[in-house]
């Protein structure tokens, strides 16, 4: 079906274009899965062969089909990034408490897939001192496992997802193999961007993309569509639903618009069903023997504090009080100009060189952070036709004076915990269900404020080295997430000080486990979804294990 | 710079024709379109063929296009071909083609077609469709802007040719490969 306007409101027709579909629960089920995005398409992926497992999303399940659609959405002036994927609208409601606000339908994506439908697709492994932030820089709790835990799932993982990759990088930290697919080359802005690092001593390597260089995972190579964030319509950057999928194939159930409105438990401590509902306005339980909660940074905090009850009346796996709080992101910084030549922008929408020299450098003051040396600085000349009140020649004028020599780098700011910042239930707000809805107070302290002004130093000296007139700096004034929502249900050994334990099992619950970003103590700089997939694995061996010794 | 069907081919590919529907294959002749990909008779303009809705657009590409490029027919044409299925969206085209129609034959005395580029760009401005934000449930002037001119001017930035002519053989929409990134100006 063609035209932006042909897909539908995923959020409030009918939506199953024809299907019967069958969303009751599944009889027998091993594993409930809560959350159809990475974390649990991987786990349900990961257990299907051996096990009953069903999978429940609040979103539906989107049309490959609808991929064209879906970016023409992305270019059109008309729609915001919230319609891309059907997002926003009463389903989907939140509130702001904090001093900053939290775009969060800009954020995140409700449906089979997940958030990785609109991602950018980078995917770095944590550096080691990220694992230790308390005793390497002084700065909240050091992980209760170490990166050498995680490092053979990380190496999973990349297989997984396909990542395109080389050892290029001498601040990586280490790894046992080369990635399953060669690097993207870098751009010929990059080129650029190169005299002017060798200049100032700093340097610059490859990055690595979940995203083809090559055929792989019977998908295709990037064909160059360039609007990666929010969609990929040839498939090339990964998605969960190629996990989603395969679990299908394994046995695995997958039922979209079931939303989870709580999860109930018994007397002994043990989650016993996830009550959901479905758009014919019925509810249904879903029993199972292991429940995996994977539903996001925030979703995630919401369920557990849903799912309040006279044993537990603070909320679901909260003994700690901290389900919720520490709500993290990574901040941006950024800084771009022109300069007085070609720069050939735009043509991708993911970048190729990124520098993490700085990065180590952390301490109690400087966060860890990150450098990226962007593709898709400046317009794209097809998004600025659209708008103006001009066409013709004096169009064409204005696209040529627009497009061409614009260059611009980027950078990711860890924000240190902070229990302050959180996520809780509104008081007097609610879903389209009844239920409240989350609550964002978002806070980010000065450390990370004043990192993001040492990132801007390092990325304005490159800029004026390269000879750019720059014409603008995202500072600690004009910073804003990356979408990356973490800590709401930290990772601790300690029941008094974290919500799940080393295993990423509850506390509190003995069959209740959490993949997701949200168990993260601290954050690092790095993007974290290979992180989210790499404890999306351990957790799924966790389940497995625990599941056969109960069998 | 010569727009040729491998633009249009790229500018559907970019943006969506109904699977199935190849290029040249699903030109209509003549007689209002039926069933549920016809024109829309709530609109201010009367029906319009499937040819007449391609002969209004390609008279308004003309004036929206630059000067500089050439095979605005077939190019226009072969979009259309892709683009006039059954879709909603087929649907907001043809009825906001019938409405520049109606327009043209109210103020004018003639249709589209047969005005002057002046008289096309006067009567698009008219319409409003020069300031208006695009909205395909808007007012007239923002239908006109959504379904005519920027569905004109996305079909053409999308496409390789469109994108040269602004320095980008590869722009945003447009599957030109993951190459063109790393080569320097020609």
């Amino acid at each position: 079906m063609s035209g932006a306007e042909s897909v539908g409101n995923e959020r409030s027709d009918g939506g199953d274009a024809g299907r019967d579909v069958n969303r009751t629960p599944v009889p027998d089920a091993d594993v409930c899965v809560v959350g159809a995005g990475p974390a649990g398409a991987l786990v349900a992926d990961r257990l299907a062969a051996d096990h009953e497992v069903v999978v429940l999303d609040a979103g539906p399940r989107f049309d490959p089909a609808d991929r064209l659609a879906r970016q023409e959405r992305a270019i059109r002036p008309f729609y915001g990034r919230p319609d891309v994927w059907g997002g926003g609208g009463a389903r989907d409601a939140y509130e702001n408490a904090g001093d900053r606000s939290y775009p969060l339908n800009h954020a995140r994506v409700k449906g089979v897939g997940g958030s990785t439908l609109h991602w950018q697709g980078m995917v770095m492994r944590l550096h080691e001192d990220d694992f230790n932030s308390g005793t390497a820089r002084g700065v909240g709790p050091d992980w209760p496992i170490d990166y050498a835990d995680l490092r053979p799932y990380y190496a999973e993982s990349e297989r997984e997802l396909g990542v395109a990759g080389a050892s290029d990088n001498p601040y990586a930290p280490p790894r046992e193999e080369p990635h399953p697919m060669p690097a993207f080359e870098p751009s010929y802005s990059d080129s650029l961007f190169a005299e002017a690092c060798e200049e100032l001593g700093i340097d610059m390597h490859s990055v690595p993309n979940a995203r083809n260089s090559e055929p792989y995972d019977d998908r295709s190579p990037c064909v160059g569509y360039g609007t990666c964030q929010p969609v990929c319509p040839s498939g090339a950057k990964y998605d969960a639903t190629v996990h989603v999928e395969r679990a299908e194939e394994q046995g695995a159930t997958v039922i979209d618009r079931a939303p989870v409105e709580r999860l109930e438990h018994d007397s002994d401590d043990r989650v016993t069903g996830a009550v959901y509902a479905t758009p014919d306005g019925e509810r249904h339980r879903q029993a199972a023997d292991a429940f995996v909660v994977a539903a996001g940074g925030v979703e995630t905090p919401r369920l557990l504090l849903l799912s309040a009850s006279d044993r537990y009346p603070d909320g679901l796996a909260n003994g700690s009080g901290h389900v919720g709080e520490f709500f993290m992101d990574h901040l941006f910084a950024g800084a771009g100009g022109t300069l007085d030549e070609p720069t050939r922008q735009n043509h991708v929408g993911f970048y190729t060189s990124a520098c993490d020299q700085f990065y180590d450098e952390a301490d109690e003051t400087q966060a860890p952070f990150k450098l990226e040396f962007f593709n898709y600085a400046g317009p794209s000349p097809v998004e600025m036709a659209l708008t103006g009140d001009d066409w013709g020649d004096s169009l064409l004028e204005r696209l040529r004076d627009g497009y061409g020599t614009h260059v611009a780098m980027g950078g990711l700011v860890e924000q240190a915990p902070d229990a302050d910042s959180r996520i809780t239930l509104a008081d007097d707000r609610t879903d389209d269900r009844g239920n409240p809805v989350p609550r964002i107070e978002w806070t980010v302290g000065d450390r990370a404020l004043d990192t993001i002004e040492r990132a801007n130093e390092v990325q304005v000296a490159i800029l004026e080295e390269l000879g750019a007139d720059v014409e603008w700096v995202a500072g600690p004034d004009a910073t804003g997430p990356a979408y990356h929502h973490m800590g709401t249900t930290r990772m601790s050994d300690d029941p008094e000080r974290g919500v799940v334990d080393a295993d990423c099992r509850t506390h509190d619950l003995d069959n209740c486990w959490i993949a997701s970003s949200s168990v993260f103590p601290t954050s690092g700089a790095m993007n974290p979804t290979l992180t989210i997939a790499a404890l999306a694995l351990r957790v799924a061996d966790d389940v497995d294990a625990r599941l056969s010794e109960t069998n | 710079m010569e727009l040729t069907r491998r633009d249009a081919a790229a500018a559907l590919a970019a943006i969506g024709a109904t699977g199935g529907v190849a290029l040249g294959v699903r030109r209509t002749t003549g007689g209002a379109d039926s069933g549920a990909g016809g024109p829309d008779p709530s609109s201010d303009g009367a029906a319009l063929s499937d040819e007449a809705v391609r002969e209004a657009m390609t008279a308004v590409a003309r004036v929206v296009y630059p000067e500089a490029v050439s095979g605005v027919d077939a190019f226009v044409g072969g979009f259309l071909d892709g683009r006039l299925d059954g879709s909603a969206h087929a649907a907001g085209v043809r009825a906001a083609a019938a409405e520049v129609e109606s327009a043209a034959r109210s103020w004018y005395d003639s249709p589209v077609t047969d005005l002057s580029p002046a008289e096309r760009d006067g009567l698009l401005r008219e319409l409003g469709a020069d300031v208006a934000d695009e909205n395909p449930d808007g007012t007239t002037a923002e239908r006109v802007r959504f379904f005519v001119v920027n569905e004109l001017l996305l079909a053409l930035y999308a496409s390789p040719t469109g994108g040269e002519l602004v320095g980008i053989e590869n722009p945003q929409g447009y599957a030109g490969g993951a190459e063109s990134y790393r080569r320097g100006p020609p």
